[in-house]
């Protein structure tokens, strides 16, 4: 077990280090782009005497690395800062769209990890089936799709006959089976998108392990089909799966503003659009180091529980 | 003609089309289709669905720039003065004012109006709210208004706005959007808060996502804001906006598509408001760089394009053909009757001749940040030059940090206008000598002349006379090739009513939806 922890912290302590990698290039990346944030927020209408004084007032004047310091102090005492633009602090900002951002991942995420893995054993175990044929033809063609236009196909099909609205419109008193209601084409969207991966992924493990002389073995038992891929196959074939899971549900997280867009659903992704759009770095930067940690920490997750699976890494000589 | 304002249920495209409309519009009604303009009921929840707004807006007045923050100000704001419908001037929170010489301002302060806080609206308030534009450490778009400004002061309780020379629209001035009634404390607005003494009162605000307001019961004005709340929504996405419409999840939207709006009207479940009104788009030339120092080169390319077809195809026909006049049909002085440019080539190239050339090679740099269709519109003038000698090469540039890089960077490119209500103030911002936002960077001794002496001018004709001089000289002496004026196009649920008469001085009836419709 202490090689368990023993892991975890280095992969934690990695993790920082990939952060602060990130942050760094982030700002790098957005001291590129054209303009700054008085600029775009004065727009046509800027005259170099309201540019002037606005820059003032922002503290755009202070070179790169001293406003990247600053905010890099900030944020290790725990305070994100204020956003530039709104006045508003991040936290505050970004706390109610991180919370419907996970809302929509984790909402798509059970309806397509039970159904991908589910369809992921039944076509290994009929394999070359019409069954099996079917269900990968399916999830192939909705993964080709670019996800807008599966969104306008499903707002088509059920928002314009009037079975489930077309967009979200989430506020404080929304209950929670509104917004599972509310949520549904978007989540529907999401899951169309990631199941085929998660489904090929499990087939394919699957039906690798199938060609193993233990199963062979439990075939010759006279096990039943079903038997022998859940008791036997499965477990074995559990780190690749969960890999690809944790992969699918850090793309949930950060890769949905299309869909965003589409439904008006307030999340992260449209709040960093409209931070970069209008420059300001504070939130960006904010946004981006929550995304990049979805993603180490859902590795890290990945990672364990992979090893906790698998017993010869467990107990290595 | 062409200042037709189209009323509601008017949903026929080929009527809401240019100048049939106005005859179509008082003679023919489609069945159905009566029109409800009887007394305005009370109540509903009105839910707007605006192609604008981002996390970044606030409540800072001076920085307002787009039509969510506009309509959301005009729910929960009065302004000195407000333009009606019709284009003239209304008191809103000043009751009356006079000018004995075009320089000393003093407006009446309507009496027994509250913020929504409780407190009474005073005249401090209102010199508060208008220094808040004003000094140096302003960031308000509109600082450059108050250059002529020399004093704001009370005067009992009325104010006194002097001026530096004599200005007659000074009054337009003050309705402005960004110049809101807000309370003042020491001198000072907090531009960080929403209370106003306007029809609804803030419910709640998530800055490019929604907000609700509920109606104000102490408002002033009995016969306007109807609905019990209302409901602003940023739907950025022109097809979710649609879908919103079509789904009944909002009740107005702006900015509808072109191209989808025969498909809307087809499925027969809104109606389109198009109102023609000042705005326009532009490719301005920049008038201290070669080849456009001459006069002859941007004539000959002014003849080189046909107008009509960018109405057609640019604008699905929303729209009318401008003659390079950046004055609108929607403005007093409107010079309708200016001898009109038609497509030309060889006229154009006989204005090439003269600047002593037989063929021109030009760069038109266009993004359709600049407004939609800009890249197509080029498209189509380089097209339609080639015949006249005149090469347009497009160069496609990013929507990202177009108004840095390009606009007034590049020689030629392409830009908007929202239009103005007041001459005065279109041709201070954007045709002065030197104008922060000339873009063109033309310079006319004449032109600069007229318009310092129009400002203070007070009789009607010669007014009349020097603004449309100058808008000849824009035209046929200008830098800007203004090829037409957009209409304003909306489609609202059927269950919507509006005034006979909508607003053209801006977008969702002036931004004053919110306040002047109703449901039937």
């Amino acid at each position: 077990m202490n090689e368990i922890w023993r892991m975890i912290g280095r992969r934690l302590l990695l993790g920082l280090l990939t952060l602060f990698v990130i942050s760094v290039v982030i700002f790098g990346a957005t001291e590129l782009l054209p303009g700054d944030l008085a600029r775009e927020l004065l727009g046509q209408s800027a005259t170099p005497e309201t540019l002037a004084a606005l820059r003032e007032q922002l503290g755009l004047n202070d070179p790169a690395p001293i406003r990247y310091l600053n905010w890099l102090w900030g944020v290790l005492h725990g305070d994100f800062g204020v956003s530039m633009a709104t006045k508003k602090p991040i936290a505050e900002l970004v706390g109610g769209r991180l919370g419907n951002t996970l809302f929509l991942a984790l909402y798509a995420a059970a309806l397509s990890v039970p159904l991908s893995l589910m369809l992921g054993v039944l076509a290994a175990l009929w394999r070359n089936s019409v069954f099996d044929r079917m269900s990968n033809a399916l999830a192939l063609t909705s993964i080709s799709f670019p996800e807008f236009f599966v969104a306008y196909i499903l707002i088509l099909w059920l928002a314009q006959t009037g079975l489930f609205p077309s967009m979200v419109r989430i506020t404080a008193s929304t209950t929670f089976s509104e917004r599972i209601y509310m949520g549904f084409l978007p989540a529907l969207t999401l899951t169309l998108v990631v199941t085929a991966h998660m489904m090929r992924m499990t087939r394919a493990a699957i039906i690798n392990l199938l060609a193993s002389p233990y199963i062979e073995m439990a075939r010759l038992k006279g096990m039943s089909p079903l038997r022998v891929v859940l008791r036997h196959a499965v477990p074995n074939a559990l780190a690749p799966i969960i890999n690809v899971v944790a992969l699918n549900l850090a793309y949930l997280i950060t890769g949905v503003v299309v869909v965003e867009v589409v439904f008006v659903y307030p999340g992260l992704g449209q709040l960093m659009v409209d931070a970069v759009t209008n420059r300001d770095i504070p939130v960006v930067q904010a946004i981006a180091l929550i995304f990049a940690s979805a993603y180490v920490l859902l590795n890290l997750v990945a990672d364990v529980l992979s090893t906790i699976t698998n017993p010869r890494l467990m107990h290595r000589r | 003609m062409t200042n037709a304002m189209f009323p509601r249920g008017m949903t026929r495209r080929g009527v809401l089309k240019g100048g049939m409309a106005l005859t179509a519009a008082g003679l023919i009604l489609p069945a159905g289709m009566a029109m409800a303009q009887a007394e305005p009921k009370k109540g509903g929840v009105f839910r707007v669905g605006i192609g604008h707004g981002s996390t970044t807006d606030g409540y800072d007045p001076g920085l307002w720039d787009q039509l969510y923050v506009q309509t959301f100000a005009a729910a929960r704001h009065n302004q000195l003065i407000e333009i009606a419908a019709d284009g003239s001037l209304v008191g809103e929170i000043a009751e009356s004012w006079s000018s004995s010489d075009g320089a000393n301002w003093v407006f009446k302060i309507r009496d027994g109006v509250t913020f929504h806080s409780g407190k009474p609206v005073t005249v401090d308030d209102v010199i508060a709210s208008l220094n808040h534009h004003r000094g140096e450490a302003s960031t308000s778009a509109v600082k450059p208004y108050f250059d002529a400004v020399t004093d704001i002061k009370a005067d009992g309780t009325n104010l006194v706005v002097t001026l530096n020379a004599p200005n007659a629209d000074f009054p337009y001035l003050m309705s402005d959007y960004h110049l809101p009634v807000m309370p003042g404390t020491d001198g000072k607005i907090d531009p960080t808060s929403p209370d106003g003494c306007g029809g609804y009162i803030v419910e709640s605000y998530e800055p490019g996502v929604q907000a609700t307001l509920k109606r104000n019961p102490d408002y002033w004005k009995s016969d306007r804001a109807h609905f019990d709340q209302i409901v602003l929504l940023t739907i950025l996405d022109p097809a979710a906006r649609l879908n919103a419409l079509m789904t009944n999840e909002v009740d107005v939207i702006d900015q509808v598509d072109p191209a989808s709006i025969g498909l809307l009207e087809s499925r027969g479940v809104a109606n389109i408001l198009s109102i023609s009104g000042n705005a326009h788009y532009v490719f301005p030339m920049d008038a201290r760089a070669a080849p456009f120092t001459d006069n002859n080169v941007r004539l000959a390319l002014k003849y080189a394009f046909d107008r009509q077809e960018l109405v057609d195809k640019i604008l699905a026909g929303h729209g009318s053909v401008s003659n390079d006049n950046p004055i609108g049909p929607a403005n007093r002085y409107f010079f309708a009757d200016m001898e009109a440019k038609t497509y030309d080539p060889d006229k154009a190239k006989s204005y090439l001749k003269k600047a002593g050339m037989d063929k021109l090679e030009v760069t038109l740099s266009a993004a359709n940040a600049a407004f939609a269709g800009a890249v197509d519109a080029a498209v189509l003038m380089s097209e339609k030059a080639a015949p006249a000698g005149i090469t347009i090469t497009v160069d496609r540039v990013p929507d990202d940090g177009y108004w840095d890089n390009v606009w007034m960077k590049k020689p030629f490119c392409a830009s908007y206008w929202g239009g103005r209500p007041v001459e005065d103030q279109m041709f201070t911002t954007a045709y002065q000598t030197g104008a922060a936002w000339n873009e063109s960077f033309w310079s006319n001794a004449e032109f600069d002349k007229l318009l310092v002496a129009a400002r203070s001018e007070l009789d009607e004709a010669k007014r009349k006379d020097m603004y449309q001089e100058m808008q000849r000289l824009v035209s046929f002496e200008g830098s800007t090739i203004i090829p037409m004026y957009n209409n304003y196009v909306m489609a609202l649920s059927k269950a919507l009513a509006t005034p006979e008469k909508v607003a053209n001085n801006w977008n969702l009836d002036g931004f004053r939806c919110v306040e002047r419709w109703w449901f039937a």
